[in-house]
């Protein structure tokens, strides 16, 4: 691809200190966003995604490793894992991030109008003395499709339904034009016909402003109806990452294969197959590949090193010793 | 998704929000006692020379022949050692009781909300550490032991006295607000409010400490009560207010010594006590219901 950068991971490494336990959730994580890309994060839960997302806005610091973000306001790229405060606080309006919960990413105690102003504010200082301030908060709840704005600005997110507070999250997300946007999990809370219409929504809105997005789920059949890329994490670890599908028509990961089988088929009796075992215990996590004690193709190697990546083609990478 | 979700107009659900609040409110009979109580104490201080038949019997009146008189249409109360309206002494030292714990309540508040909200909010961190073990020496000696030490070392006086209670009652306010900030800082509504680049200062004030309020209100209208009640009881001892204030604890002891027969110089003044201490009680319990409160 030759578009330019706006995101690149290298390495990054958490690691919690819990009483005396260290987790390890996230162990080496790289990826890498191209400008209006979309990237699908997607794993079983408790496996790190929200975490790796968390470490881009800072609210949660990397124990090393790079977060190279290309700031527009600022020209540069920004370390976002060490900044420097001052240009941190510039580069930080334009990565946003919508959270998983859409009731509680709202403080009940002021309205959705008072909120929106505070978030522009925040974000954009310059247009604390425009005029239009209100008009353009009216124009971004239009363009997520919420009817009679006016009403919604002096309602408190009570009083609407999640797929409402969702579309206003959204909103103020992309109110500040934003390079990068981080969804983290927006339509796991809603039901399934909410969550189609947000997908569509959010995908016509990055699409027409060439946002990046960075959407974390746990949900496969969302990232194939919204990603360019797919990165498939376990653990803390990126176990298989490429065109979304490519890697659903041809998974390769045995991790990967077994999300696939764990889906509920609508037309097939009985469960899903599913992935016996579960994540495993972060402060002691598994030797070489952290998938290895519940993967059925282990071998010996599986526990004695970590695998690397293997191009299967282009746009398709596995982390696996089986190729 | 429709505008049939939405409220038909704001006022019109703002004023349904306070209806809602009231027959909540006003559903426990206790709560509206209480609320009665508190209003009419409040009513009665206010309006004190207007209300008492006998304003001047307030301070240091003397009326010889009208000593030791049991309870009459003349005088509601009876009087006192030295001729006084009971009665009206009782509703002027209710004046004194609110003005008191108004201003205890004023000093305590405002720096122990802070300091819950800077030790909430940097949970874990040695700014935590220090505010909270300063707290707890504070919290570990008794109110009113402390209160006696003062003043039989300053002298006995109320502002002494009140001094000490204040010294001791902050701590109680920032444990409240601690244990609130310190579940709402990992709110995802804080989280966002961070995202999007907001200062430390706008998340604390802005964000978390009007989540704050409804606790420090209600906490507030249960600790009038006890305020009023430490210092009558420091009146009681001889090491609140003086003579001639009129002040209840004070009025309670003098009657006291009378027992049983001069029975309405102690029994008045504690039945005045009872009254505003119960009503703010009975406010803070039905404004925490009223709230669905439960940390206080």
């Amino acid at each position: 691809m030759g578009r330019e950068v706006v995101l690149r991971i290298e390495d990054l490494h958490v690691v919690f200190n819990v009483l005396k336990a260290k987790l390890k959730v996230v162990d080496g994580v790289s990826l890498t966003a191209h400008s209006g890309e979309r990237l699908g994060l997607v794993g079983e839960s408790s496996c790190g995604k929200t975490t790796c997302g968390r470490c881009i806005v800072r609210l949660v610091q990397p124990t090393s490793g790079q977060i190279l973000f290309a700031s527009k306001r600022l020209g540069e790229n920004i370390d976002v894992a060490n900044p420097e405060g001052r240009k941190w606080y510039e580069a930080k309006r334009e990565i946003q991030m919508i959270f998983q919960n859409p009731g509680a990413s709202l403080n009940p105690v002021f309205t959705i109008g008072t909120q929106f102003m505070t978030a522009l504010r925040y974000a954009r200082p310059e247009a604390i003395n425009d005029r239009g301030i209100r008009r353009r908060v009216v124009e971004a709840l239009k363009e997520v499709q919420l009817p009679d704005p006016e009403r919604i600005l002096k309602s408190y997110p009570f009083q609407l339904s999640g797929g409402m507070n969702q579309r206003v999250s959204i909103a103020m997300a992309l109110a500040v034009e934003p390079e990068l946007l981080i969804a983290d999990e927006p339509t796991t809370a809603l039901d399934v016909t909410v969550q189609n219409q947000i997908l569509e929504l959010l995908y016509a809105l990055v699409k027409r402003k060439r946002t990046s997005v960075l959407y974390i789920t746990h949900n496969l059949g969302v990232i194939r109806e919204i990603a360019d890329t797919v990165y498939v994490m376990y653990a803390g670890t990126i176990v298989e990452h490429g065109n979304p599908r490519e890697i659903f028509s041809n998974p390769l990961h045995p991790y990967t294969q077994g999300l696939m089988e764990a889906i509920p088929k609508l037309a097939a009796g009985g469960f899903s197959k599913g992935i016996p075992g579960s994540i495993p215990n972060y402060s002691e996590p598994p030797s070489g590949c952290r998938f290895h004690p519940r993967c059925s193709k282990q071998m010996q190697i599986c526990v004695e090193e970590r695998p690397s990546f293997v191009e299967v083609s282009e746009d398709h990478k596995v982390a696996c010793f089986l190729l | 998704m429709t505008a049939r979700y939405l409220p038909q107009t704001l006022r019109g659900f703002q004023t349904e929000r306070f209806k809602e609040g009231y027959s909540k409110f006003t559903r426990n009979p206790f709560s509206v006692i209480g609320l009665s109580l508190v209003l009419l104490v409040i009513f009665l201080a206010i309006f004190a020379p207007f209300v008492t038949p006998y304003p001047e019997h307030a301070g240091s009146y003397v009326n010889f022949k009208e000593i030791n008189k049991p309870p009459s249409w003349k005088h509601l109360f009876g009087t006192d050692l030295v001729g006084r309206d009971v009665f009206s002494r009782v509703i002027f030292a209710y004046r004194y009781s609110l003005l008191l714990a108004i201003t205890v309540l004023s000093l305590v508040v405002p720096p122990g909300v802070l300091l819950g909200l800077l030790a909430g909010y940097y949970h874990g961190t040695w700014i935590d550490y220090t505010i909270m073990r300063i707290t707890d020496i504070f919290l570990a000696v008794p109110p009113l032991i402390l209160a006696l030490a003062v003043t039989s070392v300053l002298g006995p006086s109320m502002l002494n006295a009140m001094m000490a209670v204040c010294l001791m009652w902050w701590p109680w306010y920032v444990r409240l607000v601690y244990g609130l900030v310190s579940s709402l800082r990992n709110e995802y509504y804080v989280h966002a409010t961070a995202v999007i680049g907001a200062s430390n200062f706008h998340i604390l004030w802005r964000e978390i400490l009007p989540n704050c309020v409804s606790s420090i209100f209600t906490k507030m209208s249960l600790d009038v009560g006890w305020v009023i009640m430490l210092a009558a009881a420091l009146s009681f001892v001889g090491l609140g207010a003086q003579a001639p204030t009129p002040d209840l604890g004070t009025m309670i002891s003098d009657g006291a010594t009378f027992l049983p027969d001069l029975w309405w110089m102690s029994m008045f003044p504690s039945i005045g006590v009872l009254i505003i201490v119960l009503g703010f009680n009975l406010l803070g319990d039905g404004l925490r219901d009223l709230f669905a409160l439960e940390e206080i």
